[in-house]
């Protein structure tokens, strides 16, 4: 039987993350985002505002992308989280990071996890998608450094390399 | 050696004498055009894999075993004095681990000379009190349970309000003022100037405060092992954090390591130690734990600086043929309760133009707000703006094209310093904008009106400094195996100063980009380098890189020479050619670099070099033109930026692809500066209305017009042995005047008043319509 109210104190969350199945003992009001770094040192994804208005924080959960840090680690349980972190299968890359690599798609860097996250998702839905889409669907990850061109080229290049992967 | 030398400084747009160590390079200059293997090419960022992965550690990600959190509790009023502090109840809570505040000050309570926790509280945000907790969450619900007992006082939130006759005191018993007489430049003669003129166009202006928005916020990580410290600090000036730490700690700078190896943005806003900085260091100290305080988004607008807002007057004078015949500028800025003098906004006015009369002034006023911080190009964004708009307004009333104007007041020399430049193209810039914008037939191009919207063009131009100097180090260890360390004292902000920086290495070296680890943000391997600020990086340290990677090679040729049995050769006459190490007056004599290297056996090489001095009685300057296209909606005010040609002049471009990068930056960031931001106070109360990235309206991607970057890329040999300046601030410049000028083309008004948002515009649309 699932109990309806848990806490305030730490309660026990059994997460999936990156694939795997982890176990936390938290508060329920932590956020997704502080468990992720803070308890299980997947500091990726970034906090740059906490109140959803950056998508520093952007992971994806089932087929979606979230802000990490608006979303409550207690809602979470049997959902398949993905990181930043779960995106490279060894040393191989995910076309987007190769993307991001080479077409310059990020400055310092702070916003990066979150745009490629966006961007993952976006392909996982519309696998060719036009500039047009591109821009309304990353339209949620500020980059202050302004690096909007080239992440929007980023984007394109990885629909590129994901269609020519599939064709070899 | 290093030796003392007086020189002229420039840095941001002030010019000084000032002493400087200064060491020679021994290196002759990269010609213009020479053949380049590494350098000039685009080259993807050396730690792309880091930044894609999420690896990259930023300050934000820096987790130590035991480590705690501290976090500050800040004033709610824009000016107060504390009459009670009770912090027992947050004390007592489970996990709080110590709470400073005035009653009971740290061990170290005071930070350049100012109390950390003063009764006076002149900002919303001032530090009330300080808790270290172990976690995030304990310390809030501690900051929630300090009880504050505050004595409203009046306040002056603008340059107006604290001005004003009975200004209530921004900070008890000092002068509102910073400098009532304000901060002049002058040359030439004002009355003869208005005299000549044939035109006189006149206007005032108004730019907003504008806020960084850094996306990693201000922060900083302490550790203590023993009574050597580590300071992982967000920040554009590891070695500047390091003597301000070893200062407000009264400890020996070689006690004091600063580490920042990823750093997710700055602007202009992140230098030394702060009150974050210092109170982490004090509570690492006393708790024996690693300490971390970041600020929160809503603490980073209320105390990490901003561009302070301005109020201005632009009068220019010319001859009917355009000749500039006068240049005046005033502005007024209030850079904070604790703020100093303003930004140089008068630097564009006082150097873009021949003129020979031109008078600016800035007066700075304090404020209840925190204290404004140089924001990428201060000044020089909020002077080009009124000076290229009244160009503009100028060229309207002449009847001349606005490029026209511009090249009729063309300055062969720098007007401001009445020298040669090392190089000016300023000319090709405006030459290839124009090109490439359509500008000639831009009326032909493009339809003026799709149903309510109106299209039109604009364009700007822009100076700034950049030319770096000295003193700058880089150390270069070359290994037995053919790889090379290069360690220099500055920081890669986000500008990909790292990749350049292992490319110029390269090249020298004759080694590939791969055989090269470079490292930066860190002051204990690395010899001094200088802040990441005034677009100085890479002119600073690039040629201090070329030197030490030259000196490394004089040494393996040495043994090469032995090796070869040419033990009395001259090492300058060995290259390194394809991998092999070549003595040039017989190409026969060769061996392959590794060999060379393998030689040391477990031994390496390491070798010193120095950013020599800059050319004597020249001007450095980095030059640029945009040129913008813009729709308004007319019924509705709206604009919407179409296209940018940016084309800059910052002689070699080492790296394409990251240039590009920046260049894409600035002007995204004066987008944002022209039509969205700005950070507003709420006149009754003094607070902030804008203090989160909702309100204040950064550009997002679905703003983000065509921008087309390119370069007049000829090598500035003069400047410096790489023949490269900054490009850090220029391309932030010139873009709000474009956009400005472009919508006054679309529709005959001219907005003076920044961001140019639809309840501005709106009024001045339907306003022309009534009086046409």
């Amino acid at each position: 039987m699932t109990l309806l109210f848990r806490g305030p104190g730490k309660v026990p969350l059994t997460l999936n993350v990156n694939g795997e199945d982890v176990a936390v003992l938290v508060e329920p009001r932590r956020t997704l985002l502080s468990v992720l770094r803070e308890e299980l040192s997947l500091t990726g994804a970034k906090r740059g505002c906490g109140r959803g208005q950056c998508g520093a924080c952007t992971v994806i959960i089932d087929d979606a992308t979230v802000y990490a840090c608006l979303t409550l680690a207690i809602d979470c349980e049997g959902r398949r989280i993905r990181t930043i972190e779960g995106l490279t299968d060894g040393d191989q890359l995910h076309p987007v990071q190769d993307a991001f690599i080479q077409e310059d798609g990020y400055q310092c860097g702070f916003c990066t996890p979150g745009q490629v996250m966006s961007a993952v998702s976006l392909l996982e839905h519309n696998p060719h998608p036009t500039e047009a889409e591109v821009r309304d669907a990353m339209a949620g990850n500020v980059c202050r450094c302004g690096a909007y061109p080239n992440i929007i080229r980023s984007v394109l290049t990885a629909a590129r390399m994901v269609e020519s992967t599939k064709e070899g | 050696m290093p030796t003392i030398k007086k020189t002229k400084v420039e840095f941001e747009g002030r010019i000084e004498e000032r002493e400087v160590i200064v060491e020679e390079e021994h290196i002759e200059r990269w010609a213009r055009g020479a053949t380049m293997r590494v350098v000039g090419k685009p080259t993807p960022r050396v730690d792309g894999v880091a930044r894609v992965t999420g690896r990259a550690v930023y300050t934000y990600d820096v987790q130590l075993p035991r480590m705690l959190i501290g976090r500050f509790l800040r004033s709610s009023h824009p000016h107060a004095r504390i009459k009670s502090i009770d912090a027992s109840r947050a004390e007592a809570l489970p996990g709080v681990v110590a709470i400073w505040h005035h009653d009971n000050p740290p061990p170290i309570a005071h930070l350049e000379g100012r109390e950390v926790f003063d009764e006076e509280l002149a900002y919303e945000g001032a530090e009330v009190a300080f808790v270290v907790a172990r976690d995030e969450r304990t310390a809030e619900d501690a900051l929630n349970a300090i009880e504050v007992s505050y004595e409203p006082l009046p306040f002056a939130y603008n340059f107006e309000t604290a001005t004003a006759d009975a200004a209530p005191d921004v900070l008890t018993g000092v002068d509102n003022w910073i400098r009532r007489e304000g901060d002049v430049y002058e040359r030439g003669d004002m009355q003869a100037g208005l005299a000549d003129a044939d035109v006189v166009v006149e206007l005032a202006f108004s730019t907003p405060v504008a806020a960084h928005c850094c996306l990693e916020t201000h922060g900083s990580v302490v550790q203590w092992e023993g009574d050597l410290v580590t300071v992982w600090h967000s920040t554009q000036s590891v070695f500047g954090t390091r003597s301000s730490v070893a200062n407000a700690l009264g400890i020996p700078m070689d006690r004091v390591r600063v580490i920042c190896d990823y750093m997710g943005g700055g602007f202009g806003s992140k230098w030394g130690a702060e009150a974050y900085t210092l109170m982490a260091a004090v509570a690492a100290r006393e708790t024996g734990c690693p300490v971390k305080v970041m600020l929160s988004r809503e603490e980073e607008h209320l105390v990490a600086g901003y561009r302070p807002g301005s109020q201005q007057r632009v009068r220019l004078g010319a001859k009917r043929d355009g000749t500039l015949t006068l240049i005046e500028q005033e502005a007024r800025v209030a850079t904070g309760a604790y703020g100093g003098d303003g930004p140089v906004i008068g630097g564009p006015a006082n150097d873009l133009y021949r003129c020979p009369n031109v008078r600016t002034v800035v007066w700075s006023a304090r404020a209840n707000t925190d204290h404004a911080r140089a924001f990428r190009a201060p000044g020089y964004v909020e002077g080009t703006f009124a000076l290229e708009s009244a160009m503009d307004a100028l060229a309207d009333k002449l009847g001349m094209d606005p490029l026209a104007l511009r090249m009729k007041n063309y300055a062969e020399i720098s007007p401001a310093r009445n020298e040669p430049y090392t190089y000016k193209g300023l000319r090709r810039a405006y030459e290839i904008a124009a090109e490439r914008f359509g500008w000639a037939d831009r009326e032909s191009r493009l339809p003026r009106e799709e149903g309510p919207w109106r299209r039109g063009w604009g364009m700007a131009s822009q100076i700034w400094g950049g030319g770096g100097g000295p003193p700058a180090n880089a150390l270069v260890k070359l290994l037995p195996d053919g790889t090379a360390e290069v360690a220099v004292g500055v920081q890669d902000i986000g500008t990909g100063t790292k990749t350049v920086l292992t490319q110029v290495a390269a090249e020298e070296l004759g080694l590939p980009l791969e055989a090269i680890r470079c490292v930066v943000g860190d002051s204990l391997p690395a010899p001094f380098g200088p802040g990441s600020g005034g677009s100085v990086t890479l002119a600073s340290a690039a040629p201090a890189v070329r030197s030490a990677c030259r000196e490394a090679l004089r040494q393996l040729m040495a043994l090469a020479a032995i090796m070869l049995d040419l033990a009395d050769a001259d090492v300058d006459d060995f290259t390194v050619q394809n991998g092999e190490i070549v003595y040039t007056p017989d190409p026969e004599k060769r061996l392959p670099f590794t060999r060379a290297a393998a030689k040391m056996g477990n031994y390496m090489i390491v070798a010193k070099g120095a950013r020599g001095p800059n050319p004597e009685d020249r001007a450095i300057n980095t030059f640029g033109a945009h040129f913008a296209q813009v729709l308004v909606n007319v019924e509705t005010g709206q604009v919407r930026v179409e296209r940018v040609v940016a084309v800059h002049d910052i002689g070699r471009v080492v790296n394409p692809l990251t240039a590009t990068s920046q260049v894409y930056g600035g002007v995204t960031m004066a987008l944002g500066y022209a039509t969205t931001e700005a950070r507003l106070i709420d006149p009754d109360t003094g607070l902030q209305l804008t203090a989160n990235l909702e309100e204040y309206k950064v550009p997002v991607m679905a703003d983000i017009p065509q921008i087309d970057v390119l370069f007049v890329d000829e090598a500035d040999v003069e400047a410096n042995s790489v023949g490269s300046k900054g490009l850090g601030e220029p391309p932030i410049i010139p873009t709000a005047a474009a956009i400005a000028n472009a919508v006054f083309d679309a529709t005959g008004v001219r907005v003076t008043d920044l961001p140019i948002t639809p309840d501005r515009l709106l009024p001045l649309l339907v306003k022309a319509r009534a009086e046409q």
